[in-house]
């Protein structure tokens, strides 16, 4: 398959460019609004074409842990699921990190707590970014604000995940795996037959037996593993913080949204400089590493920063944590599947800049 | 023959029973008289004599034998508690050269891994599923499981399994062996120089079947747990003889057709 321009739904372009991206594998469960992933992928059955498998599972449970067992093969393998069915995942991923396992989950949010809602939300940040199963661990997240980063987002975390051995999170929403727009596809990569050093692929007489496990029942041994992944996480830090900017030069006060917020912050910057008020948008792109460092540098310049999220507030808190008290921060926030408008994110933005 | 001495006895050639060469040296956490030594060591033959080592990979389970990769020198996956099928239905799907088994425990395969048990059987991956039923929890010492025998005491029904409010001891091979993916159910011990070979004879079966691709292969081993069920080795194997035996019948429960 060459390079193609595609009109897609985001759920279908991550499921096309996992094929061409050279997946092995796809294991999910079906769950509103990211069912079209597993119903693309078996309608391409790729199994006949790069001989990418894809399985649906008996839940979400199995499919993470299907996700496990391919990953600890060294296979470039993946799941997508929706937020209550990630909560039932997390159990899986923080094996996998403990693990230090390659994989990729897509995370097409809806909004809770519990059951909650098939309309899009931003209000699995914190379960993200923070941690979600127990232990000491980060995935690498990545937050689309188009279809075409659906799609290029996909090979971009199977690349940083083998790059750190470490699961990628892509925190999407129901939003922009719903709509569609024109995507450009790149060409087919070949999937990739090397054996990895550590992979549990059958023991050869030239190596000792690999195992793959997050024991350790000894608590030096584990403390030395955490403040491995800790110096990952740092290194990830220092390499892998990515954002886009919008007339910040010249800001006086900065909106730091992400994904679908970040795009109606886009129209609300408009509006706002239509008015004369000097606005900028930060949109973060990795969640995390967080752009904290950038963030620090604005808010020596910038009267305040106004979150946006559709969530209760939960990115807010990273956003104060950068600042450190240098400048004035606020939320703004829609719940349950509502998204707000440009202009009812202007009329926030005036609110905050009045004090 | 009075006059046979110890190093008459001990000559290579008498040697029946002996240490796997895929056996590691490491000393074994299992409590004396468990059956997991002997269960390990018989699987391993089985993977030394059919020269499996090389398309191997185990996946080992959360219970007493989670450390079962120090002792075999396979490529071996440690599974979340009751994952270790949808791991090995991943290895296998996408490594479908390989020998891919599962070791797990009655907590962990017939509690909170039933339904990756009955769904890894139900699609009949090509994969060997090992049972070790000893009806109690032995790693976290000595819960109910599912599989506790009615009447039966452990440290959560301490006044015996009540099955009233405790729930019946589950089949788990006779309810794998209804569905149409698996394709040789069976039920052995390795309590007895009769029983270790039984259950090496039904491991080459498997893995026969396995090259064949024939579907899932589902082996119980029913076995005992001195230390849990509060008894000497010898005891705990009577009991077992007693008890589990008239309860999970041994012998074959599905077999392919030739």
């Amino acid at each position: 398959m060459e390079k193609e321009l595609r009109l897609m739904k985001g759920n279908e372009a991550i499921a096309e460019a996992a094929i061409r991206a050279g997946a092995d594998g796809y294991f999910g469960y079906p769950i509103t609004p990211q069912s079209e992933i597993l119903e693309y992928l078996m309608e391409a059955n790729p199994q006949t074409t790069t001989g990418m498998v894809v399985l649906q599972a008996e839940s979400e449970v199995a499919a993470i842990n299907m996700v496990y067992g391919g990953a600890a093969c060294g296979k470039k393998v993946m799941t997508s699921s929706s937020s209550p069915g990630i909560s039932l995942k997390q159990e899986g991923i923080t094996y996998i990190a403990g693990a230090e396992l390659p994989c990729l989950i897509v995370n097409v949010v809806r909004g809770g707590p519990g059951l909650g809602t098939i309309q899009p939300a931003q209000s699995d940040y914190f379960q993200a970014t923070k941690g979600g199963g127990h232990g000491d661990y980060h995935l690498l997240v990545l937050a689309p604000a188009s279809v075409q980063e659906m799609a290029d987002f996909v090979e971009l975390g199977f690349d940083l995940a083998f790059k750190y051995r470490n699961p990628v999170m892509i925190l999407s929403d129901g939003a922009i795996g719903q709509m569609m727009e024109k995507v450009w596809l790149k060409p087919q990569k070949k999937r990739s037959e090397e054996i990895l050093p550590w992979a549990t692929t059958g023991k050869p007489a030239s190596r000792p037996r690999n195992i793959i496990t997050s024991l350790d029942l000894d608590s030096e041994r584990q403390e030395k593993f955490n403040l491995k992944l800790i110096a990952k996480y740092r290194e990830m830090e220092e390499n892998e913080v990515r954002f886009e900017e919008f007339m910040t030069d010249d800001a006086e006060y900065i909106f730091v949204a992400y994904g679908t917020s970040a795009r109606i912050c886009q129209k609300a910057l408009q509006l706002a400089r239509a008015e004369g008020i000097r606005a900028g948008l930060l949109r973060p792109i990795t969640l995390f590493p967080y752009p904290k460092k950038r963030l620090n540098e604005l808010a020596d310049r910038v009267k305040g920063m106004l979150a946006v999220e559709m969530s209760a507030g939960q990115m807010v808190e990273d956003v104060m944590l950068s600042v450190n008290g240098k400048t004035r921060v606020s939320h703004y926030g829609r719940m349950g599947g509502m998204i707000p408008t440009p202009e009812e994110v202007l009329e926030n933005m005036k609110l905050f800049i009045k004090g | 023959m009075a006059d046979i001495t110890f190093n008459d006895i001990i000559k290579p050639e008498n040697l029946t029973y002996k240490k796997s060469k895929l056996m590691t040296d490491n000393v074994m956490h299992y409590c004396p008289g468990c059956g997991h030594g002997t269960a390990h060591n018989v699987l391993a033959e089985v993977l030394e004599e059919e020269n499996l080592q090389e398309r191997t990979v185990g996946i080992t389970p959360v219970g007493c034998s989670v450390l079962m990769y120090n002792y075999i020198d396979v490529d071996f996956q440690e599974a979340a508690h009751g994952r270790a099928p949808a791991l090995a239905t991943a290895v296998k799907r996408l490594m479908p050269d390989k020998f891919v088994f599962t070791y797990q425990g009655d907590g962990d395969l017939a509690a909170i891994g039933t339904a990756e048990t009955i769904h890894t059987c139900n699609r009949g991956e090509n994969i060997l599923m090992i049972f070790i039923n000893n009806g109690i929890y032995g790693m976290t010492g000595g819960q109910m499981a599912p599989t506790t025998l009615a009447g039966m005491k452990s440290s959560t029904s301490p006044y015996g399994r009540d099955v009233s409010k405790m729930g019946s001891p589950i089949k788990m091979a006779n309810i794998v062996a209804m569905l149409p993916g698996t394709c040789y159910v069976t039920r052995q011990s390795v309590n007895t120089a009769g029983g270790v070979r039984k259950f090496k004879k039904a491991l080459k079966k498997a893995v026969q079947y396995q090259n064949e691709k024939r579907g899932t292969c589902f082996i119980e081993v029913v076995s005992n747990c001195p230390s849990g069920w509060k008894m000497t080795p010898v005891e705990s194997n009577k009991w077992m003889e007693e008890n589990m035996f008239p309860f999970y019948p041994l012998g074959d429960i599905k077999v392919p057709a030739e």
